[in-house]
C-alpha cells in the first residue's frame, strides 16, 4: 500500500488522505456556493415580506422564494453533510477513501440535479414552493432535477458506511466508532430512511408531471412528503450535533463525559424522529386523531429526550475540559474564559443556545395538536424552523468550516477580526428574523404569502397593527444576518484562495 | 474525545449530575406527552378527524344547494348563506375564493363541510387564528361553534397561485336575538 497520499493534519494530529481532502474540498465549495445563492434570495424574499419595503414583484417572490428553500435548505446544508460524512469516515478514522470514483459520481448527480433545479424554478416553470404540493405541478425537469440531487446525496451516505466498513478493516477504529462518527452514522441512517421516503414521492410526481400517472392524492402526497422533508431536518440535526461534539473536542479538546449517555440520545432520534414528522398534518383530514396523537406525541418526545440529553452532555464536556485546563475557580470561571474569540467555539454555543430555545422548544409547541390549530402554516412556523435550520444547523456548519479551512484546505483564516465577529452577527440578525416571524405568526400573518395587506381581494382586512414592529424586526434581522452570511462567504472562500498556507 | 476512538468499556453508569438531568427531562417530556391525548380527551378545542371522500363536482352540488335554499343577501358578488344550524354548512375553495359567506349564529353549533375545487389551500380564520387545510377530493368536517359575535376573515394560507394573496373570504357571526328580529 502507498503511504506517500496522506499528511497529518498539524491542527488536530489527524491523518488526512488526499483523495478524501480533494472530495470534502469540493463539497464544501459547492456547499458554500449554494449557501451564497440560497441567501441573496433571503434577502430579496425577506426584502419583499417586509412591508414597508415590498421589493419584488409577484411572480418572482414566488419564483425566489421556491429557489431559496431549495438553495439554501436542501443545497447547502446537504452538501456540507457530505462533507462531513466524508470527513466522519475518513480523516477521523486517519483511513483512505475507498470507491473515491463512486464518491465524485455522487457530486456530480447533486451538482447536476441542484443546477436543473435552479435552472427549471429561474426560468418560471416550477412555481410550487419548496414542498411542491400535488396537485400543484411543475416542470417534469423539477421533479428530475430533485430526484438526482437526491439519489446524489443517497449515494453519499451509503459511500459513509462503506468507508467505515473499510475503515474497521484497515485499523482505523477497533470496537466503536469515535462519537462523532457514530453521529453521523445517525444521520447517515436517517438519510438512507429520508431519501427512500423522498423516491417515494418523487417518481411518482415525475411521472405524473409527464402524464404516466393521472392522479396523486394530495393527503397521500402530504403524507410521504413529510417523511422526506421533516426526517431530513432530522439528518440536519444529527450531523448538528456531530459538530458541536467535533467542535468541542476540536476546540477546547473536550470529551464526552459518559459515552453511553450521548450514544443513546443518538440512538432515539433513529428510532423515533421519522414517525413524529406526522405533526405537518395535525389539522389535515384524512388521519384518524390517534394515529396522530401517537406518532406525534409518543414519538416525537422520544426524539425531543435525546435532544435535551445532548443539551446537558455537550456543555458538560466543555465545562469539564476547560476545568481541567486550569480554569477552576467558582462556579463560572470556566465559562468566562471560554474561546469565545474562536469563531468554531462561538458558533457552536450560539447554535445551541438558539436551536433548543428558538427552535427546539418552538418546534415542541407547535408540534402540539391544539397548539397547531393556532399556529399551522402561519409565519410562527417559518420563524420556527429559522431557528432550527438557520440558527442551529447552518451557524453549526459555519463554525464547522473555519475549521476545516486550516485542516482540509491547509488555509489560515483571513480577516481574523471579522471572522471573530461574524458568528454574533449572524446570529442576532436571524434571532431576530425568527422572534420577529414567530410574533408575527401569532397574530395570524400567513406564511409564504405576497402581500398581507391583501390588495385586490374581494374583501379587505388588517391585520393588528402590532405585527408591523413585528414584520420590521423580521426585515431588520435578514439584513444583519445577510451581513454576516456575506461575511461568512468572503471569508471562506477568501481564506481559500488568499489565506496564508498551513504547513 | 469525539474525534478518537473511546476506551474499550465506555458503558458505564450515570453519575449523579447526569441522572437528576435525565429524570428532569424525562417527567418533562411524559408531561408533554400525556397533554396532547388528555386535552384531547377533556378540552373544548380540537382539531377533527371526521373525513369523507368527495368528487370537487359533488360538492359543488352541495354548495348550489345551500345557498339556494338560505341566502339571504349579497356581497361584492358574493352570496351570504345563514343556513340552518342543523342542517351541514359547505364551504368552498378555489383559486382565489372562499365562497359563499356564511352568517352563523353565536352559540349554536354547526358542522361545517371544507373541500377545495382545484388545489391544496389553508384555511385560516382571522383575527382568532384557527387553521386548518382544505385538500381537493376529501372533505373535512370542522365542528364549529361561535362564541364570539362579529365580523371575522378566511384568508389563504397555503401558497396556491398568484392570486394566492386575494384570497379573502368572510364568515358573520350574529347574536341569535338579533338575528331572529332581522
Amino acid at each position: 500500500m502507498a503511504n506517500q497520499d496522506f499528511r497529518i493534519c498539524s491542527e488536530s494530529g489527524l491523518k488526512v488522505y488526499k483523495n478524501a481532502e480533494t472530495l470534502i474540498k469540493w463539497n464544501v465549495i459547492a456547499a458554500l456556493a449554494t449557501l451564497a445563492v440560497g441567501g441573496l434570495m433571503a434577502l430579496l424574499v425577506a426584502l419583499t415580506r417586509w412591508p414597508s419595503v415590498h421589493l419584488l414583484g409577484l411572480t418572482e417572490y414566488y419564483r425566489f422564494l421556491t429557489a431559496h428553500g431549495v438553495d439554501a435548505l436542501l443545497a447547502w446544508i446537504l452538501f456540507f453533510e457530505m462533507a462531513l460524512v466524508y470527513f466522519a469516515s475518513t480523516v477521523v478514522l486517519g483511513t483512505r477513501f475507498r470507491g473515491v470514483v463512486v464518491g465524485w459520481i455522487s457530486f456530480a448527480l447533486m451538482l447536476i440535479g441542484g443546477a436543473l433545479i435552479n435552472v427549471i424554478i429561474i426560468m418560471g416553470r416550477a412555481d410550487v414552493m419548496f414542498t411542491s404540493y400535488a396537485p400543484l405541478k411543475a416542470d417534469p425537469l423539477y421533479y428530475l432535477g430533485v430526484i438526482l440531487f437526491a439519489v446524489g446525496a443517497l449515494i453519499g451516505f451509503i459511500m459513509f458506511f462503506v468507508n467505515v466498513v473499510y475503515a474497521k478493516r484497515d485499523g482505523g477504529f477497533k470496537r466503536s466508532l469515535p462519537l462523532g462518527s457514530f453521529g453521523l452514522a445517525a444521520a447517515s441512517i436517517i438519510g438512507v430512511l429520508t431519501l427512500a421516503h423522498g423516491a417515494g414521492i418523487f417518481i411518482p410526481a415525475f411521472l405524473w408531471s409527464l402524464d404516466f400517472i393521472g392522479y396523486i392524492d394530495p393527503s397521500a402526497y402530504r403524507l410521504v412528503f413529510w417523511g422526506l422533508g421533516h426526517s431530513s431536518q432530522q439528518i440536519n440535526v444529527c450531523a448538528m450535533v456531530a459538530v458541536w461534539y467535533m467542535t468541542s473536542a476540536f476546540v477546547v479538546g473536550g470529551k464526552p463525559v459518559n459515552e453511553k449517555l450521548s450514544r443513546t440520545a443518538f440512538v432515539l432520534y433513529i428510532l423515533f424522529i421519522n414517525l413524529a414528522s406526522e405533526h405537518h398534518l395535525l389539522v389535515d383530514p384524512v388521519l384518524s386523531t390517534w394515529h396522530k396523537i401517537v406518532n406525534t406525541s409518543y414519538m416525537m418526545h422520544l426524539a425531543v429526550l435525546a435532544s435535551m440529553i445532548h443539551a446537558f452532555a455537550i456543555p458538560a464536556s466543555i465545562e469539564v475540559a476547560l476545568r481541567k485546563q486550569g480554569f477552576r475557580s467558582g462556579l463560572f470561571e470556566w465559562f468566562k474564559k471560554a474561546p469565545w474569540g474562536n469563531p468554531a467555539f462561538a458558533a457552536v454555543a450560539l447554535s445551541i443556545l438558539l436551536f433548543g430555545f428558538l427552535g427546539g422548544i418552538t418546534g415542541v409547541i407547535f408540534g402540539t395538536e391544539q397548539f397547531n390549530i393556532i399556529r399551522h402554516n402561519t409565519f410562527a412556523i417559518t420563524g420556527h424552523f429559522h431557528g432550527t435550520v438557520v440558527a442551529g444547523t447552518t451557524i453549526a456548519f459555519m463554525g464547522f468550516t473555519y475549521l476545516l479551512i486550516p485542516c482540509i484546505f491547509k488555509r489560515q483564516l483571513i480577516w481574523k477580526g471579522f471572522a471573530q465577529i461574524q458568528p454574533y452577527l449572524y446570529a442576532v440578525g436571524v434571532a431576530m428574523l425568527s422572534i420577529g416571524m414567530m410574533s408575527a405568526g401569532a397574530f395570524g400573518v400567513p406564511r409564504r404569502h405576497y402581500d398581507i395587506t391583501f390588495s385586490g381581494a374581494p374583501f379587505s382586512f388588517t391585520f393588528d397593527p402590532a405585527i408591523d414592529m413585528f414584520m420590521s424586526m423580521m426585515g431588520v434581522g435578514a439584513l444583519l444576518a445577510v451581513a454576516g452570511g456575506v461575511l461568512f462567504i468572503l471569508i471562506g472562500f477568501g481564506s481559500m484562495i488568499w489565506g496564508k498556507e498551513v504547513k | 474525545m469525539a474525534i478518537r476512538e473511546p476506551e474499550r468499556i465506555w458503558w458505564k453508569p450515570f453519575s449523579k449530575d447526569e441522572r437528576m438531568w435525565v429524570t428532569v427531562a424525562v417527567v418533562w417530556m411524559l408531561v408533554s406527552f400525556l397533554f396532547m391525548p388528555i386535552y384531547h380527551l377533556y378540552g373544548a378545542q380540537n382539531p377533527p378527524s371526521e373525513t369523507y371522500k368527495v368528487e370537487p363536482e359533488a360538492f359543488d352540488k352541495l354548495v348550489t344547494k345551500m345557498i339556494d335554499k338560505y341566502k339571504v343577501g349579497e356581497e361584492n358578488g358574493f352570496p351570504i348563506v345563514h343556513p340552518d344550524p342543523n342542517e351541514p354548512v359547505f364551504i368552498r375553495a378555489q383559486m382565489w375564493q372562499w365562497y359563499p359567506i356564511i352568517e352563523f349564529e353565536k352559540g349554536k353549533t354547526y358542522r361545517v363541510h371544507l373541500s377545495s375545487m382545484d388545489i391544496q389551500h389553508g384555511f385560516s380564520v382571522q383575527p382568532i387564528n384557527l387553521n386548518f387545510m382544505a385538500l381537493p377530493g376529501y372533505d373535512y368536517v370542522l365542528k364549529l361553534t361561535p362564541t364570539t359575535s362579529g365580523e371575522f376573515h378566511i384568508v389563504c394560507n397555503e401558497y396556491c397561485g398568484v392570486g394566492h394573496h386575494t384570497m379573502v373570504g368572510k364568515i358573520y357571526v350574529k347574536d341569535a336575538a338579533k338575528t331572529a328580529a332581522n
